[in-house]
C-alpha cells in the first residue's frame, strides 16, 4: 500500500465513525420523540405539561 | 439578591431539564453550525498544506488522530466532572452528561486508536505496539465501553449513575498516565509536540491544520452531546410517563373490580 491509501483509509474511518454517531443521536431523538408525542395523544401528559417548554 | 445566590440560581436554573431542553433548543443549531464551518476550513487545510519532508502525505493522518485523541481525553475529563456533579453537588442533569458523554467518548477513542494504527504501519512499520502510550489508551477506551455497559445493565437511572460516577472518577487516574505516559516510558510514541511548557514544537504549516481541526472536532463533542443529553431527557420523561400510565391503569382495574364485587 502507499501513503495515499493509509491517508484515505484513516479519513474514511474516521468519516463513517463520526457519521454513526451522528446518526446514533439523531435516530434516538426522533424514536424519543415519537414515543412522547404517542404517549400525548393517548392523554397521558406530565403534571407540569401546562408550563413553558 | 447577592450576587453569589444569583450565579446559583442561575445554576440550578439550568439545572431544570426543561430550563435545558428550551435553552439547548436554541444553541444547537448555531453550534452544529459552527462545526461544520470549522470542518470546512480545516478539512481544506489538511489537503491543501505541504507534506512532511520525512512522512510524506503520511502527515494529513495526524490532523485527524491528534484532535481525536485530544477530544477521547477531554470528553473523560468531562465525565469527570459530571460524575463530581452528580456525587457532590446532586445536579439532576450530571448524570444524564455523563451517561450520554460515554458512547462519544468511546467514538473518539477508537477515531485515535485506528488512525494511529493506519499512521503506525507506513512510518513505525507496524500496526500495533504494547507501549505505554497505546495501552492506556486502549484502556480507555476499555473503560468507555465498560461504562456504557453498566449504564445499560441497571435499570433505575439514579442508581446506575451513583455506581458509574464512582468507577469514572476511579478511572480518571488514566488520563494523566495517557498524557504523561511518553515522559515516563520509553514508548515508540513520540513524545508531545504541541502541548508541552516551553510551547509547540511543530511547524505553523502543520499547526495550523491542527489547531482548526482540534477546534472543530471539540464543536462537534459539545453539539453531539448536547443533542444526546435532550435524548436521554425525553427517554426518561417516556420511562415516568409510562409509569404514571401503568398506575394509573392500575388504580382503573381496580376500582372496576371494586364495582363488580
Amino acid at each position: 500500500m502507499n501513503h495515499a491509501t493509509y491517508v484515505a483509509a484513516a479519513y474514511a474511518a474516521a468519516f463513517l465513525t463520526v457519521a454513526a454517531l451522528i446518526l446514533w443521536v439523531w435516530l434516538d431523538g426522533r424514536a424519543r420523540r415519537r414515543e412522547l408525542a404517542a404517549l400525548e395523544a393517548a392523554g397521558i401528559r406530565r403534571r407540569s405539561a401546562g408550563e413553558a417548554r | 439578591m447577592s450576587e453569589q445566590s444569583l450565579a446559583i440560581r442561575k445554576f440550578s436554573d439550568l439545572a431544570n431539564p426543561t430550563r435545558f431542553l428550551a435553552l439547548s433548543a436554541i444553541v444547537w443549531p448555531w453550534m452544529a453550525a459552527a462545526t461544520a464551518l470549522f470542518f470546512a476550513i480545516g478539512l481544506y487545510l489538511c489537503f491543501s498544506t505541504v507534506g512532511d519532508y520525512q512522512q510524506g502525505e503520511t502527515v494529513r493522518i495526524m490532523y485527524i488522530h491528534v484532535p481525536a485523541a485530544w477530544l477521547s481525553m477531554m470528553c473523560y475529563s468531562v465525565m469527570a466532572l459530571s460524575a463530581l456533579g452528580t456525587l457532590v453537588w446532586r445536579h439532576p442533569l450530571a448524570d444524564v452528561s455523563a451517561k450520554m458523554a460515554a458512547p462519544i467518548g468511546a467514538c473518539f477513542t477508537f477515531i485515535a486508536l485506528i488512525t494511529g494504527s493506519l499512521w503506525g504501519k507506513p512510518m513505525w512499520g507496524t500496526w500495533w505496539v504494547w507501549d505505554a502510550r497505546l495501552t492506556s489508551v486502549f484502556v480507555l477506551f476499555l473503560m468507555y465501553l465498560g461504562l456504557i455497559a453498566l449504564n445499560r445493565a441497571v435499570d433505575d437511572p439514579t442508581r446506575a449513575a451513583r455506581v458509574s460516577a464512582i468507577l469514572i472518577l476511579v478511572g480518571f487516574v488514566n488520563i494523566p498516565i495517557i498524557k504523561f505516559s511518553v515522559d515516563w516510558w520509553n514508548t515508540l510514541h513520540q513524545p508531545a509536540s504541541v502541548i508541552r511548557l516551553d510551547g509547540p514544537t511543530i511547524d505553523p504549516e502543520f499547526l495550523r491544520p491542527l489547531v482548526v481541526m482540534a477546534i472543530a472536532f471539540t464543536l462537534l463533542f459539545f453539539t453531539l452531546h448536547i443533542l444526546a443529553m435532550r435524548n436521554e431527557i425525553l427517554r426518561r420523561r417516556v420511562a415516568t410517563l409510562r409509569r404514571l400510565a401503568a398506575r394509573a391503569a392500575g388504580h382503573g382495574a381496580a376500582a372496576r373490580e371494586e364495582t363488580l364485587r
